[in-house]
């Protein structure tokens, strides 16, 4: 009996973990090892392909290459910041000031545009800022200006553009954050003569920490490895380096090349990532719940 | 500044126009496209010229509605089933993985976690690259030794269900692993004890337990590959999806048949997130 129990319990065991197996590894391990691998290669002159650390010397030698690189994590970064800033009022608001009822319905309007889809609302902001735009529009017939803003094909449109689809992210695990703080520790501080200022960096903002780290990691993510909103918000000089990437893959077909790009962002999303998991001392584990 | 605490009308007020203008930054851009769908005008924004139904079912040479646009429909066919077999997939597999990491212990666990998690914070673009690196190379190999083309390894509809499916099924297995938390152990042990097999204990007693959440599942992995555009893009064949037309078109031919076609993801995308308000309102 206790012999067939255990069998029985392998069986389910297997019956779990191969298929997960074959997603992990035929889906997740070995494709990087491959863009690893195919990062080192470059073609001879006989047309076969060698070793070779060209691909990444390359990068390192063409300054577009590399400026761009720079810039878009700094602007990366950027964009987090000013995430955190926009949405962690909105958070606050909805967990701590306005009703229940009011938060949920305020909660499905937020939700909308991401379920939308990036493409949509990107699209949406062309017709909103465009010289003919619906913003110019309104802005000349009220008198404001005479002639239209250019606001689209900028760096402003960009960083819009990329605020818009990845801010949510930040606002949904402060929320989750926000839900368990104790309502009473605010009051006990208030009572005894805290000010609002002392009272948010020196209860709320630390006791959301978790939270805001998972927000900024989702964030960044999303913003680095963003493609639509630079490319049909941006203009000319907001090159955004999965553009480099795009171009290697799709237009001058120089797989290497892009495969060398493709792991340097990966060790940049993961590098900056792994500063913020150690510097706020979080696990990855919580990033996903 | 919080329920409890009285705080300053200015202060309130404040607040308040900051909510506002967030929520209208948030609107804006699906309520212009939303009323512009049926502008009758041949630009995709401003002046308005009055009513038009043309850009949903116009078929004149000037102006192509989207139902008489046999491009535009067919893409949309191509991501709905896609969506459907991406979210069949990872419903499947994400529910396996959730299963597996909360209910059995073994060797390398924590690793294999880690891997399940990974494609949250690897970009999509490079998912699509590794992913088209990977299959092209196995391809090739496959057609110098066996002289056999498999269609599966090049750029294809195939493919591209594969490479949504490497990153939906994570957020399939997040979401269930959040129910399967709340699961009283105990049920499961008593079906044990009542001599079921562990295999019919999760069949019967689990997995009911959880259609909820692997409804949910389903649903938002579905939704992840009709609005994919990242890792997609690397792995299309010869028919596009939804997304990959629309973005051709955005760069190349902006007529308004485009705000015609946000408008009814928009509207689709509203209405199921009321059905699901009310869904939930009546199950409390």
């Amino acid at each position: 009996m206790m012999q067939n129990n255990k069998n029985n319990f392998n069986i389910t065991f297997y019956l779990l973990i191969v298929p997960v197996l074959i997603w992990l590894i035929f889906m997740i391990v070995i494709p990087h090892v491959e863009m690893f691998i195919s990062s080192f290669q470059v073609e001879n002159d006989e047309g076969d392909m060698v070793f070779s650390f060209g691909n990444y010397i390359e990068f390192f030698s063409q300054k577009i290459y590399w400026l761009t690189f720079v810039k878009t994590a700094a602007y990366s970064i950027g964009v987090t910041l000013l995430a955190f800033i926009i949405a962690f009022p909105i958070a606050f608001y909805l967990t701590k000031v306005t009703s229940k009822k009011n938060a949920g319905f305020l909660m499905l309007l937020l939700l909308i545009p991401l379920w939308v889809g990036e493409l949509v609302t990107v699209y949406g902001w062309i017709v909103l800022l465009g010289d003919h735009g619906v913003i110019n529009h309104f802005l000349i017939t009220i008198g404001i200006i005479n002639e239209p803003l250019n606001m689209l094909y900028t760096n402003f449109s960009m960083v819009v553009g990329l605020l818009y689809m990845s801010m949510l992210f930040m606002v949904i695990p402060v929320m989750s954050t926000l839900q368990s703080l104790d309502d009473s520790l605010i009051e006990a501080a208030c009572d005894l003569g805290a000010s609002k200022w002392d009272i948010f960096i020196k209860i709320i903002i630390p006791y959301s920490m978790p939270g805001i780290t998972s927000g900024a990691i989702i964030v960044f993510m999303l913003v680095i490895g963003d493609y639509l909103a630079p490319n049909l918000l941006g203009g000319k000089n907001s090159l955004w380096f999965t553009e480099q990437i795009y171009n290697n893959f799709l237009q001058t077909f120089n797989w290497n090349e892009g495969a060398a790009f493709g792991f340097l962002l990966l060790m940049l999303s993961s590098g900056i990532i792994w500063v913020a998991l150690k510097l706020s001392g979080q696990k990855l584990e919580k990033v996903g719940a | 500044m919080i329920r409890s605490l009285p705080s300053s009308p200015l202060y309130r007020a404040g607040y308040r126009i900051y909510v506002f203008l967030f929520f209208m930054f948030l609107l804006m851009p699906l309520i212009a496209i939303s009323i512009l769908a049926f502008n009758d005008s041949n630009f995709i924004s401003l002046p308005w010229n009055g009513f038009t139904l043309d850009w949903f079912f116009s078929a004149t040479d000037e102006r192509q509605g989207i139902f008489a646009d046999e491009e535009l429909i067919a893409s949309i066919v191509t991501s709905l089933s896609t969506g459907f077999f991406v979210a069949v997939i990872s419903t499947l597999v994400g529910t396996l993985a959730a299963l597996l990491f909360e209910e059995e212990t073994f060797r390398l666990k924590g690793l294999l976690y880690f891997l399940a998690l990974a494609p949250l914070v690897i970009p999509g673009v490079i998912l699509g690259i590794s992913i088209l690196l990977t299959a092209t190379s196995a391809g090739n190999h496959i057609e110098e030794s066996f002289a056999l083309d498999v269609e599966l390894f090049r750029p294809s509809y195939w493919l591209v269900v594969l490479g949504q499916f490497s990153f939906a099924a994570t957020y399939v297995m997040l979401l269930v692993s959040a129910r399967l938390k709340k699961f009283d152990r105990t049920l499961e042990e008593a079906a044990l004890s009542l001599k079921a097999t562990r295999l019919e204990a999760i069949w019967y007693v689990t997995i009911p337990f959880l259609r909820p959440a692997i409804i949910g599942a389903f649903v938002v992995a579905f939704i992840l590959s009709f609005s994919n555009i990242n890792t997609t893009i690397f792995l299309i064949g010869s028919d596009p999806t939804l997304p990959i037309d629309l973005y051709s078109r955005i760069r190349f031919s902006s007529t308004p048949v485009l705000n015609a076609v946000s408008f009814l993801i928009v509207l689709t995308i509203s209405g199921l997130a009321m059905i699901n308000v009310f869904a939930n309102r009546s199950n409390k």
